[in-house]
């Protein structure tokens, strides 16, 4: 039984149709870097071995859009120590259960006694509140802004039921200023953007105009089916060919041109931008990240505890940062395999699936050597 | 973060206004609309699901032509590859 | 940094993954329980390392041996199941349709069962009741007997509700040699039905994800579907049945052991719409997730035909499927063709299958 809105865009004939067309406009002797700034794209681009189908011409760099990856260890051990509290109840998505910040993952902090529980919606978390009125539920809020307003309307909820045993702390992060730190470094090549869809459902398409009309790199916001990327890389390579620089939209099914404004307004209600926040691998970046109002102060984890609030220095042989930039490829970090593999993390890009480095080192490692030996044989 | 997932609304709670169920395959999870009740949602819209909440309605228009345009490209693709086949045999 | 080429360090790991497994954890985590990496080194590095013998050393889901002139097939698993009850069975089926298919997979007819039980105080007596009376059941739809048993209570707080221990012994009277390192390139890789039913009614009867369905788990007995298979394709090298980390950590012990490549079609798995829509929301790969009533079956090429017509003739097997081939290159790894037409590794489980948000 067919799956709607998922099966018609993993279609391989059409796949093969766009594959022949990127390779059409790519201009001989010319490469393409093209970042895909979105976690959920690194992982669909694996899953489905899309590399496969573009031409050696055309490389595909992994940027920071995995809000996992960009955590620092810091704000997870800080979390730890929460859930460390007196009757304390934290809940994560799954994603973050591995992540190792200084005294080790969720996981491990549960294997020592906390009270860590998965959830898939912040939702979850309320009703785990309500469910136990004499313990105190912390929701760790992770994400950009796909997934901020629902972290925003859930604190919304827990204010209008009067809930006074729930809380957030809020690591909510915002894509423009990353996008910026990356287009402000000097050693990237990056042609061309693949834009994160479901961000853009809440933001809209505007807040991207500068990348091409300021910094000339065509952005084209994609969906996240194989067939959606292959004809955002399509798109891309047009415009590069033609001398356009635009911002265009692939995912026009879900995403409107001007964003969700409920959304916005939800998000604005009950959070603010804070002045800086630090990102793994990229250092401090201003304006970066979001934190909980006062008037929702009861809701803000942060203000509830005295957060020990540590810095953690990355490990030395980390290069999660230039992973992160699109320096570096995966298998150019020099613990990459070694030292740093999916059983034992150094950094957040080897343990979330989203990461580039798990997402090479699971789905795309062997692929990409025998199709290169095959290539070359 | 971006997993999010085309699912059918089933029904819009009574008792619980802003919730519906919504069923993705077969596998059917409460979904807090309230994002997108601007636009009006009802029993046999597609939504597009994130942690727990609907971020926007999938427009069916749009979906139809994006995908007649791959269509219409791998039609054309098929043509070329047969004209390419054709003129071969000559 | 020295310039190595892409090729020289993803041979460097290949090398490293080869070394024998060292475990550094100090506290058991929930990884060293979902079947996966964790699981392996733990059998390995700490079990294997203070057991060694012989019948141990293949790590088959059973060990067979010679008796005078019977050959047995002797196992145990324990079951942990949390709910205790859920669409489809208990953890009473579990524990006597999981055992019972431990033996069933080396061809062996499973004759008896043993039966521990870890009891948190507290219990109610009518849970247990319910559980017994399914493991009877179960016992009698398997053709086995439940001939020996225990029971110890802990105090409220040390066990969740119920544990249940099964060892099993059966008589292997068909000639078989079934082996995890049997598999040879040009053979086929067979699953006797849809994939991942267990699990994600197991995930979604938690209630914590707040997804309902209709999913029932797919427990029951394998004993008579492998006879027909064994009967039908006597090149079948081997059979296992696929529980915790699923069909993929069953391929990749197999690729492991044999020095094989393990090739699948990602079109040719059958997976129910609700497992796949489930999945989906949650981001799950259900290739990694249990079943309890399924296995993987390799039979040499020729046999393909034959074995999934005498599956399919049961109810049980109806759903059969030949879901890749085993091939020469690259030997330990397994590969998945994509629906879309990619390539990509499925390798071992690393931790649980988590959900995703992203």
């Amino acid at each position: 039984m067919p799956m709607r809105y998922v099966d018609e865009y993993r279609d391989r004939e059409k796949a093969q149709a766009l594959a022949a067309k990127i390779a059409t406009l790519c201009e001989p002797g010319r490469r393409y870097g093209l970042m895909e700034i979105c976690g959920g794209h690194t992982h669909t681009i694996y899953k489905h071995g899309i590399e496969d189908y573009l031409p050696e011409a055309v490389q595909l760099v992994h940027g920071p859009g995995c809000p996992v990856c960009v955590i620092p260890m810091g704000r997870v051990d800080d979390a730890i120590w929460i859930a460390e509290q007196e009757g304390v109840i934290l809940t994560s998505f799954g994603d973050l259960l591995r992540v190792p910040g200084g005294r080790g993952s969720f996981l491990d902090a549960k294997a020592r006694g906390s009270d860590i529980r998965m959830v898939y919606s912040p939702l979850d978390s309320l009703r785990i509140a309500r469910e136990n009125p004499d313990r105190r539920v912390v929701f760790m809020a992770i994400g950009f802004e796909t997934t901020t307003p629902s972290t925003a309307m859930t604190v919304l909820r827990a204010a209008a039921e009067g809930l006074d045993n729930f809380s957030v702390f809020c690591n909510h992060v915002t894509i423009i200023p990353a996008l910026q730190a990356i287009l402000a470094s000097p050693d990237i090549h990056i042609d061309g953007f693949i834009g994160p869809g479901h961000v853009s459902t809440v933001i809209g398409c505007e807040p991207y105009r500068f990348i091409a009309e300021e910094r000339g790199r065509p952005f084209v916001v994609a969906g996240f089916e194989p067939l959606d990327i292959l004809q955002s890389i399509q798109m891309l390579l047009l415009q590069l060919h033609e001398g356009r620089s635009e911002v265009e939209n692939q995912y026009t099914r879900v995403v409107p041109w001007e964003g969700n404004q409920r959304a916005l307004q939800a998000i604005d209600e009950v959070m603010e931008p804070r002045p800086t926040f630090e990102w793994r691998g990229l250092g401090w970046i201003p304006d970066s990240a979001m934190q909980v109002r006062e008037k929702y102060a009861r809701f803000d984890a942060e203000r509830i505890f005295t957060l020990p609030a540590n810095r953690v220095a990355d490990p030395p042989a980390c290069q999660c940062g230039e992973v992160l930039r699109g320096t570096i490829k995966p298998w150019e970090c020099r613990v990459f395999g070694t030292a740093c593999t999916p059983e034992t993390p150094i950094g957040t890009c080897m343990v979330s699936s989203e990461g580039a480095c798990a997402a090479y080192y699971n789905f795309g490692r062997f692929t990409r050597l025998r199709v290169r030996q095959a290539s070359s044989a | 973060m971006c997993l999010g997932i085309p699912g059918e609304v089933v029904s819009l709670d009574a008792e619980r206004p802003g919730m519906a169920t919504v069923n993705v395959g077969g596998a059917r999870r409460q979904v807090n609309v309230m994002l997108i009740e601007d636009e009006g949602v009802g029993p046999g819209d597609w939504v597009l699901i994130h942690v727990g909440f609907a971020l926007a309605k999938i427009d069916e228009e749009e979906a139809r032509l994006t995908l007649s345009y791959l269509e219409e490209m791998g039609q054309t693709y098929r043509d070329e590859l047969r004209a390419l086949a054709e003129s071969r045999i000559d | 940094m020295t310039q190595r080429t892409e090729k020289e360090v993803l041979e460097r790991i290949e090398r490293i993954r080869r070394r024998p497994p060292k475990i550094t954890d100090e506290r058991i985590t929930l990884s060293h329980g979902s079947g996966g990496k964790a699981t392996h080194t733990l059998i390995e590095a700490l079990f294997l390392d203070a057991f060694r013998n012989p019948l141990l050393e293949p790590l088959e889901d059973q060990a067979v041996f010679t008796i005078g002139s019977a050959r047995l097939a002797f196992t145990t698993d324990t079951y942990v199941v949390s709910p205790l009850f859920f669409p489809g069975g208990d953890i009473g089926d579990l524990a006597v349709n999981g055992t019972v298919n431990d033996l069933a997979v080396s061809g062996a007819r499973p004759l008896h069962l043993s039966a521990g039980f870890v009891l948190e105080e507290g219990f109610p007596v009518a849970d247990l009741r319910r559980i017994v009376a399914s493991m009877a059941a179960a016992a009698e739809r398997a053709g086995v007997q439940i001939v020996t048993g225990d029971t110890k209570v802990v105090q409220r707080g040390k066990a969740d509700s119920c544990f249940i221990n099964t060892a099993g012994i059966g008589v292997l009277e068909r000639p078989v040699r079934l082996s995890v390192s049997a598999a040879r390139p040009g053979d086929a890789v067979i699953v006797s039905g849809p994939i991942g039913d267990h699990g994600i009614t197991i995930m979604l009867a938690r209630g914590e994800l707040g997804i309902e369905s209709d999913l029932r788990s797919d427990t029951a007995p394998l004993t008579e579907l492998v006879g027909l298979l064994l009967d039908a394709a006597p090149s079948t090298r081997f059979i296992r049945d696929a529980t915790r980390g699923g069909v993929a950590t069953i391929c990749n012990e197999l690729a492991e052991a044999s020095g094989v490549a393990v090739i699948l079609d990602e079109e040719a798995i059958p997976v129910r719409p609700e497992v796949r829509g489930a999945s989906e929301i949650l981001g799950i790969d259900p290739l990694y997730v249990a079943c309890e009533g399924r296995f993987v079956a390799v039979v040499g090429g020729d046999d393909t035909d034959a074995a999934l017509a005498a599956l399919r003739s049961h109810p049980e097997g109806a759903a059969a499927a030949l879901i890749g081939r085993i091939g020469d290159d690259p030997p330990g790894l397994v590969l998945v063709r994509t629906e879309f037409g990619g390539m990509r590794i499925v390798d071992m489980l690393v931790g649980d299958p988590l959900p995703r948000i992203c």
